[in-house]
């Protein structure tokens, strides 16, 4: 009888060697007539158990990690194709803590099935959401995710619904669905993970917002800087195709939706949705004025929703349980799960879904388990290049929009980069500044000229020049881009800068540097 | 009395007369498959780099040309996202991560090595040809950092020695 082992196939096992794993697991298998059938599954989301191999046995998935080429032979010499002991087994894969503790809706199938089979899709819950969705109205699809509670998990946290209900209303001929999968944030990797481990999802999501709106074309657009994430979807897209989960009759309701996937450039602000949508459009990804809102006037000009991976991936189980069933999970204004990644400087990096409502402490080290270089966490930077940095006194914030919001923080995509105390955080703040001046699309002064006056006076101050004074106009630069830019990256530079300058002083404040001129004695 | 002024004949180009076959080919053929999509630029000019590795400036014409656009138009777009380059690449681009995530690994003091075992900066080709380094603002592989991709491969983990195993392999892959 065949063994099935299961060796992720996601791009962040590739890229610490699974695929070598893969290939002497099936060579030594071959060359010794065992009949072993290899699955590449998608990531569990532990990564320093990564290149993780799973063993299927009648105890369950049987997990040992992480392996490497060198370790392949010795695991089947401890018979692990029946869960034998080896110092590279962990146990029962969903028995760790780090992952039995955790509360997946949205990721229930990452990890657990085959990406590309479909059959494997239905038989774990997969298009349950749709069939329901097919039944009900427009309205009350909408009506659902509203009671539900969703908000963007893009890092706005609109609420779905109302983003919607405005569509819904809107008359036009022609509506859009848009998924925003530029997830250019540095600590994130939840799209990725899902667009790998489990395309038809949000494949599954998009449709039902078509269905909910009145839309018949959606479009994916996805940053170029994921290549196995283009594959895992373009094969997956052409499977729904064959299948008519997507076409002219879906499910054979009579009902048509089309699915694109659309390859951005480089560039960071077509995350910002309005410049994704110029992009779409093929032109510059320039931010436009709002309003009016894509909702009314969007892709092309037309009704649009356009929302982020984790989001539209969200709404099939919420079709499928019911809007109570999601709203159950969290706290306050702050509904559902939220899957949190965990990285930079920790020793147990990954993905957690967790309900809204766990603190930052409890992320870092109950699940994190501290720094990776085992130095003390200095400070956290949440919600990517736009997000504060955090001293060690507020890691007992917790996990929800509003808690944040009131320690002038945010959540935005659920990605958490911890640092140890080397960091120097004048340098953090430097480069917040260098970042903007690289990505801002131009459109409008603070962001585009601010971000690079930034940059020369944080160097004036590193620099000690007149600090007192450069210091003040630092945070009067800041006050301009807050206040004066057009969109969030503008906007929200400012942050990680002045929440550096606030909570570590004392990196802006050291001896300075030699400069060129005292070295060379010229 | 007045001359009347000489008429100097108008001179119509053909955008792309003078393109190499190679760019000819390649250029027509991203506008072929994509010629009826809306909003079909982008796709077009990935299709160009993806056959060539890079988008010539004499395939800007016909692009503008093929799409009624300007050529103002097309350039801005290259001009505009960083992925698109308008010069040829070595064998091999190398996208470091310089974010927050890979520099909490380490990144800044990888990148430093990196130039100087390249002996190139940032948007520059080794003598030889064989590698391009380019900066890249996150790889999606943030609890594995620091992340390199070389060519479409992605590399977790990676300090000095392992970029060096890198280069060698990608060198051997290539051969």
């Amino acid at each position: 009888m065949s063994t099935t082992v299961y060796v992720s196939a996601d791009a962040s096992a590739l890229a610490v060697g699974a695929d070598r794993v893969a290939r002497a697991i099936a060579g030594y298998a071959s060359r010794h007539g065992t009949d072993v059938r290899i699955v590449r599954n998608g990531l569990r989301g532990m990564f320093w158990l990564e290149p993780l191999v799973e063993v299927a046995t009648p105890a369950g998935r049987i997990a040992y990690g992480p392996v490497l080429e060198k370790d392949v032979e010795g695991l089947f010499a401890a018979g692990f194709l029946n869960g034998g002991a080896h110092e590279r087994r962990v146990g029962n894969v969903e028995g760790i803590g780090y992952f039995a503790k955790q509360e997946r809706l949205t990721f229930a199938r990452v990890g657990l099935t085959d990406p590309l089979s479909l059959d494997d899709y239905r038989a774990h819950g997969g298009l349950a959401g749709l069939s329901r969705a097919l039944e009900l109205g427009s309205a009350d699809i909408v009506k659902i995710v509203t009671d539900s509670g969703l908000r963007g998990r893009g890092g706005a946290a609109f609420p779905a619904g109302i983003k919607w209900n405005t569509a819904l209303g809107a008359q036009s001929s022609q509506k859009y669905i848009v998924c925003n999968a530029d997830e250019g944030d540095s600590g994130t990797f939840s799209d990725r993970m899902l667009m790998e481990g489990d395309p038809f999802v949000l494949i599954e999501g998009m449709i039902i917002a078509g269905l909910a709106v009145g839309a018949t074309q959606g479009y994916i657009y996805l940053r170029c800087e994921y290549p196995h994430a283009h594959k895992a979807l373009a094969a997956a897209l052409a499977t729904a195709y064959v299948n008519n989960v997507l076409g002219n009759d879906v499910l054979g309701s009579g009902k048509r939706f089309d699915l694109e996937v659309r390859l951005g450039a480089g560039a960071y602000i077509c995350g910002e949705e309005t410049s994704l949508l110029d992009s779409l459009e093929g032109k510059r990804g320039q931010v436009r004025a709002k309003p009016p809102l894509p909702a009314i006037c969007g892709l092309f000009g037309q009704p649009t929703i356009i929302n982020n991976v984790i989001t539209l991936a969200s709404v099939p189980i919420i079709l499928d349980r019911g809007a109570e069933y999601y709203r159950d999970f969290g706290m306050g204004r702050s509904r559902g799960t939220l899957p949190l990644q965990l990285a930079g400087n920790i020793k147990h990096g990954g993905l957690v879904e967790k309900a809204f409502g766990l603190t930052l402490r409890e992320l870092l080290y109950d699940y994190g388990g501290g720094s990776a270089t085992g130095r003390p966490i200095r400070a956290v930077q949440v919600g990517g290049p736009l997000g504060a940095y955090l001293p060690e006194s507020q890691f007992d914030t917790p996990i929800d929009y509003e808690a944040f919001a009131a320690i002038k923080e945010m959540l935005g995509h659920g990605g958490i980069v911890a640092f140890d105390d080397t960091v120097d955080m004048a340098q953090q703040a430097r480069f917040a500044m260098e970042f903007c001046a690289i990505e801002s699309c131009g459109k409008c002064t603070p962001c585009r000229i601010g971000s690079t006056r930034g940059v020369e006076v944080i160097d004036r101050i590193i620099g000690d020049h007149s600090r007192a004074t450069n210091t003040t106009l630092l945070r009067d630069l800041c006050d301009t881009m807050v206040n004066g830019s057009l969109c969030a990256l503008g906007g929200l530079t400012p942050y990680p800068v002045l929440s550096a300058l606030e909570h570590f002083p004392e990196d802006f404040s050291k001896e300075a540097p030699l400069p060129l001129s005292a070295v060379g004695g010229g | 009395m007045r001359k009347t002024a000489e008429r100097i004949p108008l001179k119509v180009e053909v955008p792309g007369a003078t393109l190499p076959a190679d760019q000819k080919r390649a250029v027509q053929a991203a506008l072929d498959a994509n010629r009826g999509a809306a909003g079909a630029l982008l796709p077009i000019l990935h299709a160009v780099q993806d056959a060539l590795g890079y988008v010539p400036a004499g395939t800007v014409p016909v692009i503008a040309h093929d799409l009624n656009l300007s050529r103002a138009e097309v350039h801005g777009m290259l001009s505009f996202y960083h992925y698109f380059r308008t010069q040829p690449s070595g064998r091999h681009v190398v996208y470091l991560c310089r974010a927050e995530a890979c520099q909490s690994m380490g990144a800044r003091d990888l990148e430093a090595k990196v130039k100087q075992q390249l002996g190139i900066d940032f948007h520059e080709t080794t003598a030889d040809g064989a590698f391009t380094l380019e900066p890249v603002y996150c790889l999606g592989n943030c609890a594995c950092a620091p992340s390199v991709m070389v060519d479409k491969t992605l590399h977790g983990r990676v300090d000095a020695e392992r970029f060096a195993a890198l280069l060698v392999e990608a060198q051997e892959a290539s051969k």
